[in-house]
């Protein structure tokens, strides 16, 4: 029993070390104004190494260099825009881990919403096209008296 | 009879129009398969070399690394560090490189030890015309180096004009490197 509470605590322990962030504490600022700022700032920005997580995140040595120097700008009075296009000038739009919006990026942000209104247009183009034909040929017109007659008569002689 | 080409014509597009489309995001994304999502291409292409003044490594030959040194003839430069595999592996290319007419190499040692990067040059050979040692690794950052090795050509004008991620293979220097060096420095 005391293993078991032992193991669980020890994996409890681990999973809060692996969620915490790359920021270590002698990096942090200590106007706290200034560090939510900076890890606000860091957490949309890439880290090239990993490229799937942030510079936040990132214990990479690339990352810690990069977070250093978005606290640098932010200290010497520098706008929150200001520190990502530093950051951008040097490595381009994908350090951004949420992509920018301008004209090349449009098919990006739009492409879904088109493609989807196609669908729904192409979808709705059939669906009516379905109906009016249904509508159109609803079956064969009724029997004529003539015609009951002989349906009657071909029925009546037919073997059981 | 007229309508009924029309009505057949239209409602062929109707089937092939999406096929056709399916099939072109397909090839465009097979493409996409085929490359490297860590080579990430870089923001300083056909930009003026960053502003930068390097010393030399510490204890080693010649006068360090700055921007005034890039442009006037087409340079190479070339991003390693001692504790870098891949740099290893690409050196002996670099020393051909650097034993070409078409251009100067220069090296920028990234976030090294200088007696590490001092035993290396001693060891493997020093190819590059001058050194400049990065330390802080913030000279890297401005040229938006992100794994070492990389390699920079820059033109007559001091605008980097080409950047290769990674070692630089026989291949990359001939299919890829020389090329774009005859066309800056014909």
């Amino acid at each position: 029993m005391k293993a078991v509470v032992a193991t669980l605590t020890l994996l409890g322990a681990a999973l809060i070390a692996t969620t915490a962030a790359g920021v270590e504490p002698n990096e942090m600022l200590a106007d706290p104004v200034m560090e939510t700022r900076a890890r606000d700032i860091s957490r949309n920005l890439r880290c090239l190494v990993c490229q799937n997580q942030s510079i936040d995140d990132s214990n990479a040595s690339l990352a810690r260099d990069l977070r250093v120097i978005v606290r640098e700008r932010l200290v010497a009075g520098d706008s929150d825009t200001a520190v990502i296009d530093y950051v951008v000038a040097r490595y381009g739009d994908f350090v951004l881990l949420k992509p920018p919006f301008k004209p090349i990026t449009y098919a990006l942000w739009f492409g879904p919403v088109a493609i989807a209104l196609i669908g729904a247009a192409a979808a709705a183009a059939f669906l009516r096209r379905r109906r009016t034909r249904d509508a159109a040929d609803a079956g064969p017109p009724p029997l004529s008296q003539d015609e009951r007659r002989r349906l009657e008569a071909l029925l009546k002689d037919a073997p059981e | 009879m007229e309508r009924l080409v029309d009505r057949l014509v239209v409602g062929r597009l109707v089937y092939v129009l999406p096929l056709a489309a399916l099939a072109v995001l397909t090839i465009v994304l097979l493409l996409g398969l085929q490359k490297d999502p860590r080579i990430v291409p870089s923001a300083l292409i056909d930009k003026p070399v960053p502003e930068f003044a390097l010393p030399p490594i510490t204890g080693g030959r010649g006068k360090g690394l700055a921007s005034a040194d890039l442009g006037g003839q087409v340079s190479v430069v070339n991003v390693w560090a001692s504790w870098c595999i891949p740099c290893r592996a690409e050196h002996p290319l670099v020393e051909r490189l650097a034993g070409s007419s078409l251009v100067t190499v220069y090296g920028l040692n990234y976030k090294d030890e200088p007696d590490d990067a001092l035993k290396w040059l001693n060891d493997l050979g020093d190819p590059y015309a001058e050194i400049g040692a990065d330390r802080s690794g913030r000279v890297g950052i401005d040229w938006g180096v992100y794994g070492v090795p990389e390699t920079f050509i820059v033109d007559r004008e001091g605008r980097i004009r080409h950047k290769h991620v990674g070692p630089i293979t026989s291949e990359t220097l001939d299919g890829e490197i020389f090329p774009i060096l005859r066309v800056l420095a014909p």
